[in-house]
């Protein structure tokens, strides 16, 4: 059943080793065989991928515009960007994951449509994702025969396929029990495992989505001992990566994207880590920020030295009344871990928090909510809304003390709170009785808002306040943050988009691995400062 | 509320009524006894022991959760009221006894599953097989029989000709549906079971709150197994062999989705109606209960099925 996901050659591969001709399919298998079919008098300047003037909307974004794209035989392309710059999407269209709106894909000179996660992979595109994509339990040889198992009357081949495993691991350099399940094996390893998934299904482009975030200096030098392996043997790779250091390394040419567009392509060399920072930072600030500043009061909450392992490293930092505290960093470097800490929804391990002076015990989103904080969780759907509930139902869920006598909710009370939420906030929706489900993003996000008014919350945590939702309904949220500010709310905001933490703070926490890197006032504060502070400059 | 409203939050129970309507108009074609006022008191009776059992399984269901226990539960309130009963113990205070053993055992349940971690349907059916356990060593494996009068009329008694276990049952669902819907138990009961981590970040204390509705469906089997004692005249510790089964099916044909957050008591009410009506017309019509299985769980199928395709189409 499993040949059914696999291709003709890989079958023929396999009866070929199960009839006795190991050698021969082994050696016309080989990374030796590769060279001599592939590489060329001058292999940099051959083209193994053209992308060109690749297009992507998605229902009232552009997340490509035209942005054209090449990789050469047997290089390492570093694709840099912020957040949100498009890397991401343009290698889900590389690798099948999406479909591109408009352009043109060429591999090795001929134009292909590629339709599927499936179809990249028989086109020789591979992606090793930043989590990995293994099953935890399989062995290592069953994750790389995974959907292509060689059989035999029938049955699984072990043998073979542990024999293979080995074999195509070794060439990377990797000696690893192949029989062990993958999640004993160290992050480095499960890489590895990854990559000879991707070679065993004769990949010619390697996609590395930031493949060193969980990696210690030894495995890093040893993962770019494998690469330019891989490079030897033709195979291209486009590699994603925040660590200016690393790519200056590992790279051969550079591109950077910046909201959607392709901002520069650059041999390595001719580059300098000052300029890519500016390439990357340098976005388009408009005015769509109505940032009205209210006077800063007193002292709100206080963090100190704030630990949580391996995540949060000595925090410390005050929140005054009436300002916005903007926290900048990419993904990854804590803020959300900070958020939840403070929040009591993670435990902390050292550190205190003081509310209007006095020390705090949070140990629960119970107690925070207590002592007038209110968290906007990043994923509306998945956190901040019980979708299949009413939006009165969410606005009431953290305020049912104030509705109910005995445990008994009072209906219209909580019809006139949720209805007086719905005008206040210009919630969009037919009725307080429509389930948030059917609401848009913008208006969703009210709803969460309206939980916190209805809460009388102090303190408002935003973690990205306008992810997903439209430009109207991002003005309405600012609008709503410069109401709760004039208010003396205090308001602590996270934000992957620089343009507005710049747009919107007051004063700008900026964090690296963990850590608190640097602070900034908004107005000394640009773009490319948070940007290098962020990337631990 | 609107009626257009009414019909988007109580459509389903619409459906399952109709389904109800249906399955009686037909048995009352095929069999003239089947439309008798004893006949549909006798439909009443028989429902009542699953249907208060599904009281408490709709409950554990909305919030995403299972009870393979209920049954096992059931046995070991019913054997520990009926020996106090049988000592001499004021049948007022044993009937407290028998529902608090049922509260226990929900408690346990529920604490397994919010402090141990432990997933619903593991930690039920662990404790199906050890409260099945102790039913049979606290008896020795006998039943235990005989009481009196006054206790058996829990069972027997009527009141303005309506027997006393219909009252019960649906005094409970009365009371069930009121909290459901209009107490905090009843909110976070959705809330834990639609999205648990928005409750949590929402301030919902869900350990609390899932024991309790654990403990409530305990307290559920316990009261049931009250009705059950008096109407055997006997506690059994094998009684309630697979009432868990009998209650999830009412649950799931009510509308109750097993993903959890939805579902309400009238439509499990309803739901064991049906399979109530079910088992009386097919008796009626002299079908052997080995077909009765299979007919059964068709319905069940069936109706999963069917509310399946409508979620669908209204997406």
């Amino acid at each position: 059943m499993a040949w059914k996901h696999c291709d003709k050659a890989q079958r023929s591969k396999f009866w070929l080793i199960h009839n006795g001709a190991v050698r021969r399919a082994v050696a016309s298998w080989s990374p030796s065989r590769y060279r001599s079919l592939y590489s060329t008098d001058n292999p940099v300047n051959k083209l193994a991928l053209q992308m060109q003037h690749i297009r992507k909307t998605f229902p009232g974004v552009i997340a490509l515009d035209d942005v054209s794209f090449t990789l050469r035989t047997g290089e390492v392309h570093i694709l840099l960007g912020e957040n949100g710059a498009g890397k991401s999407t343009l290698m889900k269209i590389l690798s099948g994951a999406y479909q591109k709106t408009a352009g043109e894909i060429q591999l090795n000179g001929q134009a292909v449509e590629i339709k599927s996660p499936k179809h990249a992979q028989e086109l020789g595109i591979g992606i090793i994702y930043q989590e990995l994509n293994l099953v935890p339990q399989l062995s290592a040889a069953a994750n790389i025969f995974l959907g292509c198992e060689p059989m035999r009357f029938g049955l699984i081949d072990r043998s073979a396929m542990e024999r293979e495993a080995s074999r195509l691991l070794n060439e990377l350099g990797i000696e690893i029990d192949v029989r062990r399940p993958v999640q004993a094996l160290s992050i480095a390893a499960q890489q590895m495992v990854e990559v000879a998934k991707a070679i065993s299904l004769n990949a010619r482009i390697l996609i590395m989505d930031e493949p060193t975030s969980a990696l210690t200096e030894h495995e890093i030098n040893e993962l770019f001992a494998r690469i330019r392996q891989l490079k030897a043997t033709g195979v291209s790779i486009v590699y994603i990566s925040h660590r200016m250091e690393e790519l200056f390394e590992i790279g051969d040419r550079v591109t950077v994207l910046r909201d959607g567009k392709n901002v520069g392509t650059y041999n390595i060399a001719d580059v300098t880590k000052a300029e890519l920072i500016r390439l990357m930072a340098n976005r388009e600030l408009t005015n769509q920020f109505p940032k009205v500043r209210a006077p800063r009061g007193e002292e709100a909450l206080r963090v100190e030295h704030l630990s949580r392992d391996g995540t949060l490293h000595d925090i410390s930092f005050t929140l005054y009344r009436g300002e916005v505290l903007g926290i900048a960093g990419l993904l990854g470097s804590g803020r959300t871990e900070l958020a939840r800490a403070i929040f009591g929804a993670d435990k902390i391990d050292s550190g205190q928090i003081y509310r209007n002076g006095q020390l705090q015990l949070i140990h629960s989103p119970q107690h925070a909510i207590h002592s007038g904080i209110g968290f906007l969780t990043e994923d509306r759907k998945t956190q901040g809304l019980v979708l299949a509930l009413s939006v009165k139902d969410n606005v009431c869920l953290p305020n049912l003390n104030q509705f109910a006598r005995f445990g008994v909710v009072s209906n219209s009370a909580e019809n006139r709170a949720a209805q007086s939420y719905v005008n206040e906030l210009r919630i969009k929706t037919p009725s307080i009785r429509q389930q948030v489900v059917n609401l848009s993003g913008g208006n969703q996000q009210k709803v969460v808002l309206g939980k916190w008014l209805c809460s009388r919350a102090e303190i408002f945590i935003f973690d990205e306040p306008t992810r997903g939702i439209d430009v109207g309904s991002k003005a309405e949220i600012y609008e709503i943050i410069n109401q709760l500010t004039a208010k003396g709310v205090a308001v602590l905001m996270i934000s992957s988009e620089l343009p507005e933490i710049l747009g919107m703070s007051d004063r700008i926490l900026v964090m690296h691995q963990g850590r608190i890197n640097g602070e900034f006032m908004a107005e000394d504060a640009t773009q490319e400062k948070l940007l290098r502070c962020a990337l631990g400059e | 509320m609107k009626s257009k409203e009414l019909l988007i939050h109580y459509g389903r129970q619409f459906g399952t009524l109709a389904g109800l309507i249906v399955l009686s108009l037909v048995l009352w074609i095929l069999t003239p006894h089947f439309l008798t006022v004893s006949n549909l008191l006798n439909v009443a009776q028989q429902t009542t022991i699953v249907a208060i059992i599904a009281v408490g399984m709709t409950f554990v269901i909305i919030t995403a959760g299972i009870d393979l226990s209920v049954g096992s539960v059931l046995a070991v309130a019913g054997v520990v009221m009926a020996t106090l009963l049988q000592k001499g113990v004021p049948p007022v205070l044993a009937l407290l006894v028998g529902l608090g053993t049922g509260l226990l055992g929900g408690v346990l349940n529920g604490l397994l599953i919010t402090m141990g971690k432990l997933p619903p349907f593991i930690a039920t059916l662990g404790m199906m097989s050890m409260a099945r356990g102790a039913a049979l060593v606290f008896t020795e494996g006998r039943p235990v029989s005989g009481f009196s009068d006054a206790f058996r009329w829990i069972a027997v008694g009527e009141v303005l000709y309506i027997p006393v276990p219909v009252i019960v049952m649906l005094l409970v669902y009365g009371i069930a549906h009121f909290v459901l819907t209009r107490t905090k138990l009843g909110r976070y009961t959705y809330a834990i079971g639609g999205n648990e981590e928005a409750a949590i970040l929402s301030g919902v204390n869900v350990r609390l709150y899932k024991t309790l509705v654990y403990g409530l469906c305990g307290m559920l089997s316990g009261l049931a197994a009250i009705i059950l004692t008096a109407r055997l005249n006997s506690a059994q510790p094998i009684a309630g062999m697979m009432y868990e089964l009998d209650a999830i099916a009412a649950t799931v044909i009510g509308g109750t989705s097993l993903t959890g957050g939805e579902g309400t008591v009238l439509g499990t009410l309803i739901g064991a109606l049906i399979i109530g009506v079910l088992r009386n017309g097919l008796n009626l019509l002299d079908i052997s209960s080995f077909v009765q299985q299979i007919v059964i769980g068709a319905v069940i199928v069936v109706a999963v099925l069917l509310d399946m395709a409508l979620k669908a189409s209204r997406k």
